[in-house]
This record gives structure tokens, sequence and C-alpha cells, in this order.
């Protein structure tokens, strides 16, 4: 019996927000620190997990099971393969960068770290879970503390409406998801919720074509498939900073990750018929998604709508099922991740200084704020996909994948590419560079110590990520070939 | 000596009913309230645990010439009911008027009392006993406030109604002693073995009787106005441990005594369901008034509840049995927080809710836990609670049922995240909060805490209790 390092994982944060709850209102302090000391020990502990996992061997690793409800086949039973171990890493990272960015939030924090890392839990737990009742139960603990974190602590003008769409959308996704989950259990004949079992259960071709669309876009709604894709944009404007950075960084890949996991990975007949109309969808996203993107004048919908773009670019490598196209879609989920995050934490810093995301009325904060503007202008170069940076190593396999299945698809999708680069660009100078509106001037605080090392932390992700690809794309290879093989050795 | 282990929650009730009735007398006024609440919830608590330690059914077992069934099923109800009642006995103890009066608590362990023969009988004499037994108690306490007109116009509302469909019920009983020649539950089945104008009608007469114990449409209408004027804790008493006497008798009723028409009546029930969820819920989103919302929100809850039933099968009473256990949890828990609430803020308006977080976290958060248990949320009870239901409908192809019961969980959690944004998100008039903080007496505080753990244990550990129902649920089939 290994250490259980799954399982601490999963449940540190949850077991650090019962803690926090216990502390008086006042007591910020000791919250924050507790929140830093948790988030450092989850990313330390994920790390771990990442970095010991056994490439070599590949499959499931760190396997843990315990019987939860014999009578339905129901266990607790974690396990991380090559695709789900960036994820746990990626999670860690943005809960530590998260708690950094939060540290001044004055409005009960207690309650605020408390939420946020119960959300933590459940998408830890998601990525972990090898028993689809229990990828459902950490699923939906990752869903509703969104809406407190965002309903209370968000954007004031649009926080009310935007956290219970969100909200709506999301737990519609999950219990459509559920009703085909449930219908997968008694097909199977087997009596199990085990993921590892239901993957062998060769339901017949004609049940998986019925129920592969339930289960698929049901997870896909967090995932931000077009067009159940209207959520996530007013979400992550409306949310505060840390958990647009956590919703956009980490939530949205739990939905593409769900929709791989138990849609195309239990249903892969099902994945095969349906994967055009995926494909379709995905296409629609990464187009559309840019070229909103490209017409919107608030900083966070322009990166809002970014991630609804670049996620269409995961699904998009789905949907080919091919060796490429999944690949890069594994490696997309963990660049994005860290990119988006570190976008959202930018444009947080900016609107915390300046108080307006209106882009007409920023400039020059290059000037004022050096640092953010670096970090922002090498999330753009990962935006587009530029060689050298994360966003490469992970779109261009994905470009071979489309190629590979129809080079129709390639080309439109190629075109993305080019508003991405207009727009980002576009972005950058108005905002860090030119002139700063007079009534700004004096008046940008530099930003704090916590602010400048999770920048150079994000940062310092990208671009090791982009230079030596082999710190990831072996681990998300291994994954990939397990996928593969339930798709019939493709 | 087993038939009166059989009785001995039962022996214990009414004396501990004698002891309060003796206490009263000599209380004097500072202490009534403390001696008689105690006494009553600790008495409870008591019978809990012995009959947990002496009474437990091996066999299931015929006692007193038929009358009453000596199972697991029977048991595990009467456990649901001790409990609510206790819990209900310290939620009493904080309503002024009700507080100090011995009745009250003798009404509420006379009503325990006759559910707990609710849940053993075994024939239709006992049947109809024990059920004017709860329902005359719960009448009395629905109009206790004799100076409220609202509680007056709550227990009279209650018991015409209550009085109308029993009398219906009733007359369906004397019709199948009439053609059947028999009074047994257990001696029905063979009487009842096709489906014919006579079983039809006896089917319907009865499930009136029933439908409203449970809230079942379309005899739900009753509800909001009854849980609206009753006295807070009454009208949770009333939501749960009343709510669950009705399922109990429709599961041993139906099951055992129409085995042969279960198709039919199975698909009777599930369009009931199916109507009793969506009405509930869409009603609910409507309400401004907290109890009012939360009765149209337990009305939805046994269209859920049914769900299991319908599914007529050994998962499927099981899993109505762990659903009624974690709605039992919950909606105890809500009903508390509203009276404790409502008696500081003396209003049940949801928007008197405004700033709670901020009044008094603890209870928020009480909040918070509570409803998204209701709602359906993970990792309080009502999530598992929900999922078994659907699995069980799945398993015998009602995935209708099971898409209806999904959509309504959104509806409800539409509804249920709307109270928590006025408690959370939402600050008073004024913003000084700190100058008006929520209070909780100590009755509140055990209570509550002990809700609270109860809907997460349910939440998380869910196989012991769910081994718990599965037991009962063996006995049926």
């Amino acid at each position: 019996m290994h250490f259980p390092i799954l399982s601490v994982i999963v449940f540190t944060p949850v077991c650090a927000a019962l803690l926090m709850l216990l502390y008086k209102p006042d007591q910020k302090k000791a919250v924050r620190i507790t929140a830093l000391v948790t988030a450092g020990v989850v990313l330390l502990l994920s790390t771990i997990v990442y970095f010991s996992y056994n490439k070599a061997v590949a499959g499931y690793q760190f396997v843990e099971k315990y019987s939860w409800m014999p009578f339905l086949g129901i266990s607790l039973h974690f396990g991380v393969d090559g695709l789900s171990a960036p994820l746990v890493l990626l999670t860690g990272i943005v809960m530590l960068t998260g708690v950094m960015i939060s540290w001044g939030i004055e409005d009960r924090p207690r309650e605020f770290f408390a939420f946020l890392f119960f959300l933590a839990s459940g998408v830890l737990g998601v990525f972990a879970s090898l028993d689809l009742f229990m990828l459902f139960f950490f699923y939906e603990i990752a869903v509703f503390p969104m809406y407190l974190l965002i309903s209370i602590w968000g954007w004031i003008k649009t926080r009310e409406y935007a956290a219970m769409k969100l909200t709506l959308y999301l737990f519609i996704g999950s219990v459509v998801a559920l009703v085909g989950a449930l219908a997968m259990y008694w097909q199977s004949g087997q009596h199990t919720f085990d993921m590892l079992v239901l993957e062998h259960a060769n339901f017949p071709v004609s049940f998986q074509n019925v129920w592969f669309p339930f289960v698929f876009l049901g997870f896909a709604v967090l995932g931000g498939l077009f067009p159940f894709h209207n959520w996530s944009p007013d979400g992550h404007v409306a949310a505060p900073t840390a958990v647009s950075m956590f919703h956009a960084g980490v939530l949205m890949k739990l939905g593409a990750f769900a929709a791989l996991r138990v849609g195309i990975m239990l249903l892969p007949e099902g994945a095969k018929t349906w994967h055009w109309v995926i494909m379709g969808l995905a296409l629609v996203n990464i187009v559309y998604g840019a070229l909103i993107a490209s017409v919107q004048t608030d900083f966070k919908y322009v990166i809002g709508f970014s991630s609804v773009s670049h996620m269409g670019l995961v699904m998009m490598g789905f949907a080919t099922l091919t060796r490429e196209g999944l690949t890069g879609a594994g490696l997309q989920m963990f660049s994005h991740g860290v990119m988006t995050a570190l976008f959202f934490a930018a444009v947080g810093m900016v609107y915390d200084r300046a108080h307006t995301r209106d882009i007409p009325k920023l400039g020059g904060m290059a000037g004022p704020l050096p640092l953010v503007a670096v970090g922002v202008i090498i999330g753009s170069l990962v935006s587009m996909g530029m060689p050298g940076f994360s966003g490469f190593i992970a779109e261009f396999p994905i470009f071979l994948g489309i190629w590979k299945t129809q080079w129709v698809v390639a080309v439109v999708a190629a075109l993305s590419i080019v508003i991405t680069a207009s727009y980002v660009l576009l972005v950058v100078r108005r905002v860090f560079f030119g002139r700063m509106p007079a009534e700004l001037e004096g008046h940008i605080r530099p930003i704090n110590a916590f602010d400048k090392i999770a920048l150079v932390l994000l940062c310092a992700i990208m671009v090791g990520l982009g230079l030596f690809p082999a710190l990831m794309v072996p681990w998300v290879q291994t994954g990939v070939q397990h996928v593969l093989s339930l798709l019939g050795g493709a | 000596m087993s038939t009166l282990q059989s009785i001995l929650p039962e022996i214990l009730l009414l004396a501990l009913a004698v002891i309060i009735l003796i206490l009263d007398p000599f209380l004097i006024e500072a202490r009534r309230r403390l001696v008689l609440g105690w006494v009553t919830a600790g008495g409870l608590v008591a019978i809990f645990a012995v009959s947990l330690l002496a009474g437990r059914p091996g066999i299931p077992l015929l006692v007193y010439g038929g009358m009453l069934r000596f199972d697991w099923l029977g048991f595990l109800f009467t456990l649901f009911f001790l409990f609510s009642a206790a819990v209900s006995a310290l939620f009493f103890m904080d309503v002024d008027r009700l507080n100090r009066r011995a009745e009250a608590y003798l009404l509420l362990l006379a009503a325990a009392l006759g559910m707990s023969l609710m849940a053993a009988s075994a024939d239709l004499i006992m049947l109809y006993l024990a059920i004017e037994m709860t329902s005359i108690p719960l009448y009395l306490l629905g109009g206790f406030l004799t100076q409220d007109e609202k509680s007056t116009e709550s227990g009279f509302k209650y018991l015409l109604f209550g009085a109308l469909t029993t009398t219906v019920m009733l007359y369906g009983f004397s019709l199948i002693y009439g053609f059947s020649g028999t009074t047994s539950l257990y001696a029905l089945s063979s009487h009842f073995s096709k489906l014919d104008a006579l079983s039809a009608g006896v089917f319907i007469l009865v499930l009136a009787g029933l439908a409203f114990k449970v809230s079942l449409f379309p005899l739900q209408f009753w509800a909001p106005d009854v849980y609206e004027g009753a006295p807070a804790p009454v009208a949770g008493f009333l939501s749960t441990a009343s709510k669950a006497a009705g399922f109990v008798v429709i599961l041993r009723l139906f099951v055992v005594a129409f085995p042969a028409l279960s198709a039919n009546w199975t698909t009777i029930l599930a369009v009931l369901s199916a109507l009793t969820m969506t009405v509930g819920n869409l009603i609910a989103l409507t309400q401004k008034n907290i109890k009012r919302m939360l009765a149209y929100s337990s009305i939805a809850h046994a269209g859920y509840a049914m769900i299991g039933i319908v599914a007529y099968s050994q998962l499927g009473a099981s899993s109505t049995i762990f659903y009624l256990i974690a709605y039992i949890l919950t909606n105890l828990a809500a009903f508390g927080i509203v009276t404790a609430f409502g008696r500081v803020a003396g209003s049940d308006e949801i928007s008197a809710y405004r700033g709670l977080s901020r009044r008094n976290s603890a209870l928020a958060l009480g909040m918070l836990v509570s409803f998204l248990s209701l709602a359906g949320m993970p990792p309080f009870g009502g999530f598992v609670a929900k999922v078994l239901v659907f699995t069980a409908a799945i398993q015998n192809g009602y995935i209708w049922l099971a898409v209806v019961g999904v959509l309504n969980s959104i509806v409800g959690l539409y509804y249920y995240l709307n109270v928590l944004k006025v408690v959370y998100l939402y600050r008073m008039e004024g913003e000084d909060e700190e100058q008006h903080p929520v209070a909780l007496s100590r009755p509140f505080v055990i209570s509550l805490s002990l809700l609270m753990i109860g809907i997460i244990l349910v939440g998380v550990l869910f196989a012991p209790w769910f081994n718990w129902a599965h037991g009962a649920a063996l006995n049926l089939f």
C-alpha cells in the first residue's frame, strides 16, 4: 500500500476550507495564510505526482480503490494517466497563483477562499476519478460554488445574471450527461460504475449512437462548445479575478476532459458516428469565437471569447480522433489553462488600478506595469501559437490532425490564427503602449510581490514548455495511446 | 416477550407522554420551556437509543392478531419519526406560545406514536386508526396559536381536507372488506389478482387518502396554506415525518396488497409523480414567502420520492426510503432555520433574509447546506438520493420519468439559488448588519448542528444508510 497521494491532493483543499470556516470572520490574515499554504501543498504534491508518473509503464498510476457502496458497485477509485496528470498539475498551479492574486480581497475572505477550495477539491476529484459515479459527484461539487463566488465577489453590473446563467447551463449539461451515464450503467450489465470496467463493456453500436450525444454534449457545455458556450464569456467577465482564472483555466478543461473520458473513451463507436458533428460545432467555436473576440472593446470580454475560440481547438482535436489531434488537444488543455489564467490575472491587475476595462480608455500601461505587459505579450504569443511557446506545441499537432481528417476544415480553422494574432496584438498595443489617458496618469500603483511571483511562474511555464516540449508531450502521448486503443487502434 | 418488544417504542412514547402530563402542573412558569422541551427531546432520544438496542426486529412477524407487522420497514420508519419528533421538540422551545404549553409536546408525541403505528400496520382497521391517531394531533398543532388568525386557518383547513380525504379512504377500505371479506393486508393480494372496475375504484379511493398525506398532485393544494399558517416547527414536522408516514403506508399497502396490479398502479403513480414534481417546482418559482416556497418544494420532493416506488423493485423501494432519510434531515434543517430566523426577524418573507450571511454566518452556511441538499447537490444527502431514484427509474425503463425528474431538478436549483442569493449577496437596508445579529439559542445550535452533520454524512458515506433502507425494502419484495 503506497502513500494515498491522490486522495490527499483531492481532499486537502476541502479540509482547508472547513478549517477556514472555523476561523472567526475577522481573522483575515490567518485565512489567507492557510489558503496559501494549502495551495502550496497541493501544487507540491501534484508536481510530485506529475514527475513520478512512469511514462514507460503508462496506464493509470497512483491507483487507489476503496469500496464505497458495494450494492451498486460504487467505489472511491482514483488514478491518473498521461492525460489527467498534467491537468492535476495545472489545477495546482492555478490554485496557487489564484490565491496569490486574491490576497487583497477584503469582503469576507474566509468564505471566498473556503468556496474556492471546495471548487478546487471538486475539480481535482474529477481529474483523478476512475469511477463514473464519483466523477459526477465531484463534477457537481465543482459547479455550485461558482454561483456564490461569482454572485458575491463578482463584477457588480452583471454578476447576478451571469452567475445564474452559468450555474444553470452547467447544471443542465451535467444532469443530461448523468442520465446518459445511468443508461450506460444498466446497459453494461456489470453493476459497476468503475470506468476501467465500463471501458471494455462493448456497448452495442446502436446504444452508443443514441447516448453519445447526451454524454458528450452534456459535458461539452462546460467545455464551452458552440452553441452551449454562451454562459462562458459572461461568466468570465462577471467573475472576480481568481475565479476567472479558475474558471477559464481549469473548469473549462474539466468539461472537455470529462467529455473525453466519459464520452469518447466509454462510447468510442458513438464518437466515430458523431465526430463530424462535433468537428462542425468546434469549427464554429474556433472561427466565430475569434471573430467575436476581435470586435470586443472590453478587455475581459476579449479574453473570454478567445477562450471560447481556444477551447474549440481542444474539442476539434478530440473530434479528429487521430493521434495528432488528441495529443494536441491534451497539450492545449494545459497550455490554454496556464495562458488564460495569466491573461485574467493581468486583466484583473489592470482593472484594479485603472477601474475600467474599456480598451479605448486604457493606454500606456507598460510604463507603470512593465511585468504585466511582458506577461500579456508572452500570453499573446502563446495564444497565436508562436513557435518557442507552449501554444505552438499544442496547436500544431491539432492542425496536423485536422488536416489528416479533412483538409478543408484545417484551412478554415487556420483563419482563426490570423484573426487571433490581429486582435491580441491590437489589444496589447492599445492597452499597454501609446499614450496613457490623462485621468489615469499617476493613479497606477505598481503590483505587489505576490502578483509578480504569480506572473513570473505562469510565464515561465509557458516558455519552458515551448522550449522543452519533452516536459509534457510524452505524458500526453501515453494517455492518447490508451484512447486510441479504445477507438480500435486507429 | 417478543410481542411486547415489537411495540417497545410505542410503549415508551406513551410513557413519555404521561411523564410530560404529570410534570406539567408542578412546573413554575419560568422553567416550563426548559424542562418540557429538554424532557421531551431527551426522552425521545432515549427511546431512539433503547429501541435501537432492544427493539430491533428479527424475522418479519405478524403480531397482535395480525394487526401489526414487526419488521425492519416499520422499525426504520419508527426511528425516523422519533428523530424528527426529537428535533421538532427542540425547535418548539423557541416558539412563543408553543414552548410553555405541555399540550404542544404531548400532541407531538401522540402524532409520533400514531405514525409509528402507521408504519407497522398490517391490517386495514389498525391502519385507519393509526392514521387518525396521527392526523388529529397534527390538526391541533397546526392551529395551536389560537390568537393567530393564520394558524387557526391553517389548522382548520388541514382538518377539513384531511377529514374529507380520510373519509374517502375509509370508504375504500370498507369496499375492500366487503368484497374480499378480510382486512388483513397480507391476505388481500389473492383477491385483487386482475384489473376490474372494483379494484380500480378501490385503488383510487384509497389513493386519495394517501395522496393527501404525502401531498401528491392533485391533492397538494392544502400544503402551502397549512405550512404558512402553522408554527414553523409544526410545518417542518408535517412536511417530513407526516409525509414519510404516508410513504411507508403507500409502500406497504400497494406493494403487499396489490402486487398483481403493479403494472397498472405504477403507471398511475408515474404520471402523478411527474405532475407533482412539475406543479410543485413551477409554483415554487413565484413564491415570496419562504414557508410557502418550502411547502411547494416539499410537494416537489414527494414527486421525486415517488419515482422509487414507481420503479417497483427492491432498488426502487430502497431508494425511496433513502430519499426520505435525506429529505427528512434536510427539510427539518430548512424549517429549523426558518423558525430560528423568523423568531428574530418577525417575518417569513424571503426578502427579510437580506444580509443574513453578515448577521450570522453560521446560520447562513446552514441554509446553504440545506438548500443545496434540497437542490440535489453533492456532497449533501440530496444528491445521492436523487441519483438513486433516477437510477432505479432507468433500470425499469422509466427513462421519461427520470428525464422529467432531471428537468425538475434544474427548476429547483434556480429557486433555491435565488434564496441563497438573498442570503449571501443582498444587504439589509442601511447596510448595518453588524447592528442586527441573529442569535441562536442552545436548542437550535444543537439540533441544527446535528442535522448538518447528518446531511453531510448521508451525502458522503451513503452506503450504511442505503443498507438500512435496503434492509427495509427486503421486507416488501
